[in-house]
Parts: C-alpha cells; structure tokens; sequence
C-alpha cells in the first residue's frame, strides 16, 4: 500500500512539474487561425522567423479550411484569423467576432487537371467555360467540400457557370471534405480536375500526371484577409500582440516580405494591403 | 492497554454448509480449546476443508453459529491459516514474511529481527532473498508457514500441510509444528494421514459427510474407537 | 527555442532532393530522406520526436495512474454492475481517437466549460486527450492481467485479513511486469494516433507538432516519400521502446521469481 502512494506521490509530482514546463514558454505568443494555403505552401514557415526576429512574438498557426478558420476565431480559441474568402470575413466582422477586416494579398485559383485532358479544357482562360465542359464530358472531378475558402470559390464557380451542382452532380463529381493536399492526392490518384490555389499547388510534390489546365482567368482572383478576433467577445485574446502581427502583415516591411516568398523561383503571394477595396 | 480477548475455544454449534441442496457440513456443536493440537481426518470430500475455512472465517455458514472465544464477530487478527497449495507472493522469501508482518501491523522496526527470527524457525535463513517461487515444494510450504506465524497467532488452522510433501519434507514440517504446539499456540490441522495425527494430536475429530462421527482423546481414538466408522477407517477400509 | 523555418525548409528541400535522386533505385529507398534528416540532426525532427515522446509518454503515466488502479479493482471487487463496468471499459478501447479529441476539443475551447485554461492548442491539451483515450486500454489489459493474478492470491490475501486498498496494491507491486504489456499497449496507442492530436493540438509547427500530425501534413502537401519516413522513424522508436520494455520484463521477472 505504502509502495502505491509513493507511486502516486512521485507521478503526481513528474506530471505537475512536466506541465507546468511549458507554461514560460507560452509568454509571447499568438494563436493565428489561417488556411492549410498558406501553411502548405510554405509561405508562414517564411514569415513567421522574420516577424518573431523583429517582435520576439511567437505565431503559432493553426491551419485549417477557412470556414473551420472563422468558427476557431468565433469560440475565441484563436486571437487573430487569416484567411481568404471575403464575403465570410465581412461577415464575421459585421456579427462582431471580429474588429476590422485588413486586406493584405492575393494569389490566384488555378484548374489542374490530368495531361490527357478528357474534357478538352488545356489552355483556356475562361474558367466557367472549362467547368461546363467538364460537366459535359462527365470527366472526374475533386472538389473539396470543406466549406473552405477554396470550396466557397469553387461552387461561387459554378454558379457564375450557371451550372447548378447540387442538381446536377453525379458520380464524376467527388466532394471529399478534406484539405488541398488530400484534394491533389485523391486527383493525383484518379487523374481527376481540381481547383487549387497557386501556391498549394506550386509546392505539392505527388503531382502524377497533374498539370494546370486553366489560368489567367479573372474570376480565379483569391484574395487573402486577415482580422483581429474581437476581444469584446473574448477577453483572453491578446489584443496587443495580435494587432501587431496585423499591423506588420500591411506594413511596407510585411509586404516585401510577402512578395519576397518564392517556390521554384516562382511568386506564390502578390502583396495588395494598400489597394483600396481589396 | 489490555490484552486482546482471546479467540479460543473455536465452537461450532448446529453449522451448516449447503451448496445447492447439497449439504457439505453438518455439525451440531464442536468445539476446539486450547492445549494440544487437534487433528481433523476424514476420507476426501468429508468436509474437512470447510470446517477449517469456516473456522478460520473466510466462509460463513449457510446455517448455524461459530463462535471464538464465545464472540460471534472476533476479529481474525490472531488466527492464520496456510493452505494446503499456498501462494508465494512473487517476491524474495523475506519479503513475503515481511508481506504478513506488515498486513497484521507489526511496526517496521521490528520487522527485520521477526523475519529473521522466523526464517530460522522453518530452516530458511539462508534462503532470505531467494524469490520464494524458486524454492521447492516442501520449502515453499515451510515459508508459507512462517508466513503464518508471522501473524503472531493464538490459533493456526492448516489443511493438509504435508499431503504433497516426501516423507523428509514432511517431517521436516512436523518439528515445526511440534516446536509451535510447544510456544502454546493452538493447532488445527487437517489430514487424512493418519500417522501425522497420531504423532502430532492430543485430540482428533474423524468427519464422513460433513458429520462429526467422533471427537476423542488421541488416545482413546487410535486404541478404543468408538464407533464402526472409525474402526474401519482406521484399518483402511474405504469409507464412502 | 523556436529554430529559424529557413533551416528546415532547407534540409527539407535537401532531403527532398535526396529522395528525388535516389527514387527510382527502388521504393525501398524513399526511407531514407527521414533517415537522412534524422542522421544529420535535424532540429525540427528531433523537435517533433521529442514532442511526440514527451506527450505521448506523460499520457501513458497519466492513464497508468488511473487506469492501474481501476483495473485492479475491477479485477478484484465484486459489486454489482461488475460485469457491465467490464463490458464498459472493453469497448471504451475502441473509441476513435477524433471522437475523443473533439470532445477534449469542446472542453477546452474558450466557448468550452474549461475554456478559461486556455490551453487548447497546446501540448497539454494533446496529454489529455491522449490519457482520455488510452486509459480503458490500460484499464481493460490490467484487469486481465491482474484477475489471473487475483484467483491465486484472492485467498491468501485474505487469510491475511489485508483491505481492497492494500490488495490493489499487492496485485499492482506482484504483477508489475506483467503490467508493463498493458503500458505499452497504452503507449503505443498514444504514439500512434492522429484524430486526436491534431484537433486539440492544431499540428502548430515548433510547437504541437508529432510524428503523427507531421505524416498527417506531409501526405497533404504530396510529399509521400517523406510522410512514408517520418512513418518509418516513428516505428523504430516505438520498436525501441518496446525492446527495452521487454528486456526489462525479462530481467525484472527472473530476479522477483516471477516467472
């Protein structure tokens, strides 16, 4: 009996010393709420180390679908969103989970599908014309069905196309309900077209016989917009420290920072926070 | 402080043990004082595994009284009991003394002497750190006794101590039995080897099916039986 | 604390390299760029494992602390609705690791009842969830260890007038060796699962991310050689730890006479 409380005594003690270690280290940090685009494509693992250089912040980012993104900053388990789907941002602030929307870049949307093009889409830039063949041609296609932003400017896609999806889906439309990445790979796997982000794409490594069917097209504009999550409705967020990776997001020293993120010698993200309505 | 009230005379009175509606102890009254020890015999299956455990508590019966000491609920702190297949607990032969000394309150202080003391009562003393499931056969029922002891008992109930031992083992187990009797503790043990009854008993009660055929004088038992069965059971007649 | 990202998208591109260059020599080979990160030392690999030991270790000490005694007692009490609380915990060893985590996940939220620890997102949040999960796992295994161990001691401990308290305590001293099997069944779960971690952990680099939510993410960003690795480095460890345990079964079983 004695034996077992020493057992007890001496694991109590291990857990509460093993937990109460990382209690310091949690000082100056924020929880960033952002999009598996951002995070896949590299573009935080370049940042982050800038900022916390200038700041001493530590940014942990949680990545997720843009809308999951919003509902994390909705319970207030994040202090600051980032995330690209605009008209669920304005809404987000209007209800007052967040303070105010910033702008701060845009990439685009690009079509990827198989080399063998079954639905005859390779090199268009009209991007509803593709969709419609597509779903002509019955010829498979990924979509996320995440409620992401990707998703939200996949059907807004279809719609503009005049295709009504939910109707008119059959089994050559797969709605997977998981990331960018699982959506390239499930593609990947079935030689199936997908609409990606650039910059996802761009550093996805299992492309197959994946290439970019259609780009270019005006529609495929995906900006990016980042909002503190009001500390009105939660107090614990951390106001100051959230607001200063904001402000240095749309800073001159941010967006050159942005713009200096390169895959492959490519450009993934084109800094905007100073254009008026993006 | 006063002394704890002893636990003896162990009287039955009209106790009994069913299973189902088999009746497996009858006994209308029994009873075992202090003195000499006291051998319970008997064919298989006559009960005398029972009558031991509900002796020594760990079964209650179906009907009736046992009574120590003439209380009904008398704490089993200075009863022990080893079994006839005891269990080493799967530690070092002194820590399995020390096991019981600990579980009957003896102050850590003087563990250590009483283990000693009680390793070279049973011939153990060099066999202290052995792991006590290495040991042999008779060892380990030898430990198991001093297991028992260790519980400073007043009154020791034993099934079958030697029944799976060679006959050097077996006596070996008998001195100790005999040197216990000596320091005044009350024995009860089970047999139906008749010698070890005769050699160790000051008194024996012969069971056949959960009955008490009789309860005699050691003496009076082996040379003037009183009844059939024990005339026949005693020439080696099987009692069924 | 934190290593600058550049140093490991550098050796991650290097070990991608690597793994492109060697690729078509056999599939066999993609083992290797994890191999390769962990014989150069790699700071964010050894990071993650660390973090992946850290967690998934510290679970296991909190399951073991309820789930050793729980065992035992179900293995050793008898009270009515035993049967049904054995029949419980059995199949609470199947739950799935997402379903504990968004539970963990609800409670720890800042909308959550234990919101106002905030400690979502954060290597204490993934011990809870992953203590939540393994602790039947351990509870069910210890029980049937310790009820074989119970039929043999049930009598003497009693003749020996010892309480429930002191007799969980013997059966967990007497079967400790045997217990280790339930341990590791524990741990390895912990190590391995993935539904959990990532919900209440958020795969936050440098900070919440294991072994298992790097797969996660490294499968999500294409890079299969690489998630196949990690998979390959997070087998060997656990493979260690389960020869080790058992060198220590063996070696502590033969000096108590347990076997």
């Amino acid at each position: 009996m004695r034996k077992l409380k020493h057992a007890f005594v001496i694991g109590a003690t291990a857990l509460a010393l093993a937990l109460s270690q990382n209690v310091v280290a949690q000082d100056k940090s924020i929880i960033v709420a952002s999009t598996t685009s951002t995070v896949d494509s590299g573009l935080f693992g370049h940042l982050l180390p800038l900022f916390k250089a200038k700041t001493g912040i530590d940014v942990r980012v949680v990545s997720q679908g843009t809308g999951q993104a919003l509902d994390t900053g909705r319970r207030g388990d994040a202090d600051v969103v980032f995330v690209h789907a605009r008209s669920q941002e304005e809404k987000f602030v209007a209800d007052g989970f967040g303070v105010k929307r910033s702008a701060v870049m845009y990439n685009d949307f690009v079509l990827i599908g198989p080399k063998s093009d079954p639905a005859k889409v390779k090199g268009s830039k009209d991007i509803t014309a593709a969709l419609v063949k597509i779903r002509n041609a019955g010829a498979p296609f990924i979509s996320r069905g995440d409620k992401s932003g990707t998703h939200a400017a996949e059907l807004n896609l279809w719609k503009i196309a005049g295709v009504d999806i939910a109707k008119d889906k059959g089994p050559w439309y797969r709605d997977i309900g998981q990331g960018m990445g699982a959506a390239l790979n499930t593609a990947s796997a079935s030689n199936a077209y997908v609409l990606a982000d650039r910059g996802t794409w761009l550093s996805f490594k299992n492309r197959g016989d994946l290439i970019i069917s259609v780009e270019g097209d005006k529609r495929l504009f995906n900006q990016y917009g980042v909002m503190l999550v009001n500390p009105a409705k939660h107090a614990h967020v951390k106001k100051d420290l959230g607001q200063s990776f904001i402000d240095w997001l749309i800073s001159p020293a941010g967006q050159k920072a942005i713009a200096d993120y390169k895959v492959g010698g490519e450009q993934l993200f084109f800094p905007n926070a100073t254009v008026p309505g993006a | 402080m006063r002394a704890p009230d002893s636990g003896l005379p162990l009287q039955f009175e009209h106790t009994r043990v069913e299973a189902g509606n088999r009746r497996i102890l009858d006994i209308e009254a029994l009873t075992i004082a202090s003195g000499a020890p006291t051998a319970v015999v008997g064919p298989n299956g006559s009960g005398k595994t029972t009558l031991l455990r509900i002796g020594m508590g760990l079964l209650k019966p179906t009907a009736g009284r046992v009574t120590w000491g003439g209380r009904e609920n008398a704490a089993a702190t200075r009863r022990a009991f080893l079994f006839q297949r005891p269990v080493m607990l799967m530690r070092s032969a002194a820590s399995n003394i020390d096991y019981a000394l600990a579980s009957a309150d003896v102050p850590r202080a003087v563990r250590k002497r009483k283990i000693s003391e009680l390793l070279a009562l049973v011939g153990l003393s060099d066999f202290e750190a052995r792991p006590a499931r290495h040991l042999s056969g008779g060892e380990q029922q030898r430990l198991a006794l001093a297991r028992a002891l260790a519980r400073d008992p007043e009154l020791l109930l034993l099934d079958e101590p030697t029944a799976s031992l060679d006959p050097a083992a077996a006596k070996a187990v008998e001195d100790i039995l005999r040197e216990v009797a000596g320091r005044g503790i009350k024995i009860v043990v089970t047999t139906h080897d008749l010698g070890t009854a005769r050699r160790l008993a000051g008194d024996v009660v012969l069971l056949h099916r959960g009955r008490v055929i009789e309860h005699t004088l050691s003496g009076i038992f082996f040379t003037q039986p009183k009844t059939e069965e024990a005339r026949r059971f005693q020439a080696g007649d099987l009692l069924i | 604390m934190n290593m600058p990202a550049s140093v490991c998208i550098f050796s991650e591109e290097l070990t991608y390299a690597v793994t492109n260059a060697i690729k078509f020599r056999g599939v066999e080979i993609v083992f290797l760029s994890a191999f390769w990160m962990l014989i150069t030392g790699d700071p964010a690999l050894y990071r993650i494992i660390g973090l992946s030991l850290y967690v998934s270790l510290t679970a296991t000490l909190i399951a073991a602390l309820v789930g050793l005694p729980l065992g035992a007692l179900l293995a050793l009490k008898e009270f009515r609705g035993r049967i049904a609380a054995v029949v419980f915990v059995n199949a609470l060893m199947g739950m799935p690791p997402v379903v504990v985590g968004l539970a963990v996940f609800l409670l720890l939220s800042r909308s959550g009842p234990l919101g106002s620890l905030g400690i979502l997102f954060t290597p204490r949040a993934m011990i809870i969830a992953q203590a939540i999960l393994i602790t039947p796992i351990i509870a069910a295994l210890a029980r049937q260890t310790l009820a074989d161990l119970w039929v043999q001691y049930r009598d003497e401990l009693a003749a020996m007038n010892v309480s429930t308290a002191g007799s969980v305590a013997t059966l967990l001293w007497d079967g400790r060796f045997s217990l280790l099997t339930a341990l590791l069944a524990g741990f390895g779960r912990a190590c391995a699962e993935v539904g959990a971690v990532i919900v209440v952990g958020g795969n936050i680099d440098g900070f919440t991310r294991t072994m298992t939510t790097a797969i996660a993410l490294e499968t999500s960003k294409g890079d299969l050689p690489l998630a196949i690795g990690l998979g390959a480095v997070l087998l060997v460890i656990v493979i260690a730890i389960n020869a080790i345990a058992w060198a220590i079964r063996r070696t502590g079983e033969r000096l108590a006479g347990a076997a």
